[in-house]
């Protein structure tokens, strides 16, 4: 809490951004965000990576790992089946805009179909917690994958489905460039939502679920109902993040959903810091950015070593485990926290008594 | 009538390996009340040293065998010791994320160090040579599988049941705070917990790594783990064992009959859906214990 801020009234209590400050930054965030497509292509050229790329995948997963925060952070309900819902989203998306769906109508749908089935299999919530739910998940996990795999009229099976180009009207989303102002509409529109969710009597709701949910279901908190609304909504946003990426990479096979996907959302989450808007979005920066960082040195070392370029898969998913290991012992609350000692540390700099 | 009979006996073979590893699962969740989503890893670290010591470093099979035995169990409990210890006291979710991300590393370092091809203990170490037992065509590797899982479940469920240490085991299994208060060290069961759990796994994987060679989806195992330690309840190590056969049986017999209406693969989720079914019919499996809750 900034120091000389004084709440006269509960509205400004209840403000987002309290202070001249931040909303200052915030703007500045906003037109940094809003200005960096054109001149992302020097940066890239700069550091070697593919930053409009990057970003475009940022905001992407950041719809999806909102959704799993809303459901995980602040429900309290573990799900491993998010990958294949992202899944779901996507071949819904995929098949509905191939029969000449608009654009504007797929997206929704793909959201709402991914809801139904999102629901169908949080409803072992209502009788199971914590362990049994993550098992329940898993096997969803699977048998999705599998249906994406082998129910081949419609999904176009391991041969992967082609999605046509995201378009309003006449308007073509056919560049990096174009889509990357669509994303980052559903990633500031995510964010607001998850931001603001938890300030409404649903999200109130959520968070005692979380915390205690025989006290919840005591002063009147119908606990069926929110656990699967949750799921429902979780699902939702990470249906529609699906439905993004199928018109983003337009084409879509079932490799891409595995446990890999679901398990990096989870990572994601719980590294950035569950329950905390903030964490989210750190988590997705962080996923996103390490094996393209990862691979710089990678790609330096096959000079010497020629054969490196072949592990660098289990390279990835080696050092995608210590980290989160590392995290988990020394920092389980995830980089929020951390981000917010730092702060209150500056804050009170140099005098910290 | 043949081909099911055929279907059952390998079912159960490949079940009483499901077993092992359900065991080690079960042993673990039991005492730690830890869900170890890495077991699977386990089996594949177990299968992959055994191999490389036998194949690669041509050392007698009952070596290799032992040699794979120590090094798991020192893997279980150093793990334990750097890993799950400090994790004590935190969320769920936080212990399930661990254990997932002890599998990433595991299976990561097995890819390094052995690459991806399938690999096969040469010489073979039990023969191929099919028998008939009864109606049923077996081959002797399989009887073999079946007899050592055999022997380990029973020589552990006799540990648990008899020795002093299995008696503390099962003690702070049934309550922490008492048994510390017995002069029971917790912390000493949870090693020796986690590194059984690696040990039944290792063997499992050697078993199984016999009969249709190793590789890294040798990690699926640890997934299929999940039904057959639901099915008979997590706490239950007699229900593991149940329902590893179980499973191993069912994924059979629903694999060769379902194929052909689902296209192929039926054999990779049977489980699954199998698992699905027991939570809505009956979350707690056949002998887990059903939780009570009072306000």
């Amino acid at each position: 809490m900034p120091c000389g801020l004084f709440f006269e009234t509960y509205q400004k209590d209840e403000s987002i951004f309290p202070t001249l400050w931040v909303r200052g930054w915030m703007i500045a965030l906003g037109i940094f965000l809003l200005a960096f497509p054109f001149f992302a292509q020097t940066v890239s050229d700069w550091v070697g990576i593919n930053m409009l790329n990057m970003f475009i995948l940022i905001f992407i997963f950041l719809v999806g790992a909102h959704g799993l925060n809303l459901l995980t952070g602040y429900t309290g309900q573990i799900s491993l089946g998010h990958g294949a819902f992202m899944g779901v989203g996507a071949y819904t998306a995929g098949i509905l805009a191939n029969l000449g769906w608009p654009f504007w109508i797929c997206l929704p749908a793909a959201g709402v179909v991914t809801a139904g089935v999102g629901m169908i299999f949080g409803i072992p919530s209502l009788r199971l917690r914590g362990l049994y739910l993550a098992i329940a998940t898993l096997a969803a996990q699977f048998i999705l994958v599998y249906a994406m795999r082998n129910w081949e009229h419609l999904t176009g099976g391991s041969a992967g489905l082609l999605v046509p180009t995201a378009k309003i009207g006449n308007f073509e989303f056919d560049s990096d460039f174009k889509f990357y102002f669509l994303a980052l509409a559903f990633a500031i529109g995510a964010t607001m939502y998850l931001k603001n969710v938890a300030r409404t009597r649903t999200g109130r709701a959520f968070v005692a679920v979380r915390d205690r949910y025989l006290s919840a279901e005591v002063i009147g908190v119908n606990l069926f109902k929110y656990r699967i609304m949750s799921f429902g909504i979780s699902s939702f946003m990470v249906g529609t993040a699906g439905g993004l990426w199928a018109f983003y990479i337009t084409i879509i096979s079932d490799e891409h959903f595995t446990l890999w996907l679901s398990v990096q959302y989870l990572a994601m989450c719980i590294v950035g810091g569950l329950g905390q808007v903030l964490g989210s979005i750190f988590g997705v920066i962080f996923m996103v950015v390490l094996p393209e960082v990862l691979r710089i040195p990678t790609e330096l070392l096959s000079g010497i070593f020629p054969n490196i370029s072949d592990i660098f898969a289990s390279l990835r998913e080696m050092v995608f485990g210590i980290v989160v290991i590392l995290f988990l012992i020394f920092e389980p609350d995830g980089m929020a926290a951390r981000w917010h000692t730092i702060r209150a540390y500056w804050k009170l700099w140099p005098f910290s008594y | 009538m043949q081909e099911f009979l055929q279907l059952i006996v390998t079912g159960l073979v490949i079940g009483s390996a499901y077993a092992l590893v359900a065991m080690g699962f079960a042993l673990i969740y039991k005492s730690t009340s830890i869900i170890n989503f890495a077991q699977g890893e386990f089996v594949l670290v177990g299968g992959y040293v055994c191999w490389w010591l036998y194949t690669g470093l041509h050392v007698p099979i009952v070596w290799a065998f032992l040699i794979t035995m120590v090094i798991a169990v020192f893997m279980g409990m150093v793990l334990e010791r750097l890993m799950l210890r400090p994790m004590i006291g935190e969320p769920i979710i936080s212990v399930i994320m661990i254990t997932i991300a002890l599998a990433a590393v595991l299976k990561s370092m097995v890819t390094m160090l052995w690459g991806t091809q399938i690999k096969v203990f040469t010489p073979a170490i039990f023969s191929q040579k099919a028998i008939y037992l009864g109606p049923v065509l077996v081959s002797e590797v399989y009887l073999w599988t079946f007899g050592f899982a055999a022997v380990f479940l029973g020589v552990f469920a006799a540990f648990f049941k008899f020795t002093r240490v299995g008696i503390s085991m099962r003690a702070v299994a049934n309550d922490q705070q008492v048994a510390q208060s017995m002069g029971i060290s917790v912390k000493r069961v949870f090693a020796i917990s986690w590194s059984i759990g690696a040990l039944v796994s290792a063997v499992g994987g050697i078993l199984v790594g016999n009969i249709n060679g190793i590789n890294i989806t040798l990690s699926d195992f640890g997934l299929k783990v999940f039904p057959a330690v639901i099915l008979g309840g997590l706490e239950s190590i007699g229900g593991a064992i149940i329902g590893g056969l179980t499973i191993g049986v069912l994924e059979n017999i629903m694999g060769s009959y379902l194929d052909v209406y689902l296209g192929g693969g039926v054999k990779e989720i049977a489980p699954f859906i199998v698992l699905i079914i027991i939570l809505m019919i009956k979350p707690y499996g056949l002998f887990g214990i059903k939780e009570i809750e009072r306000v």
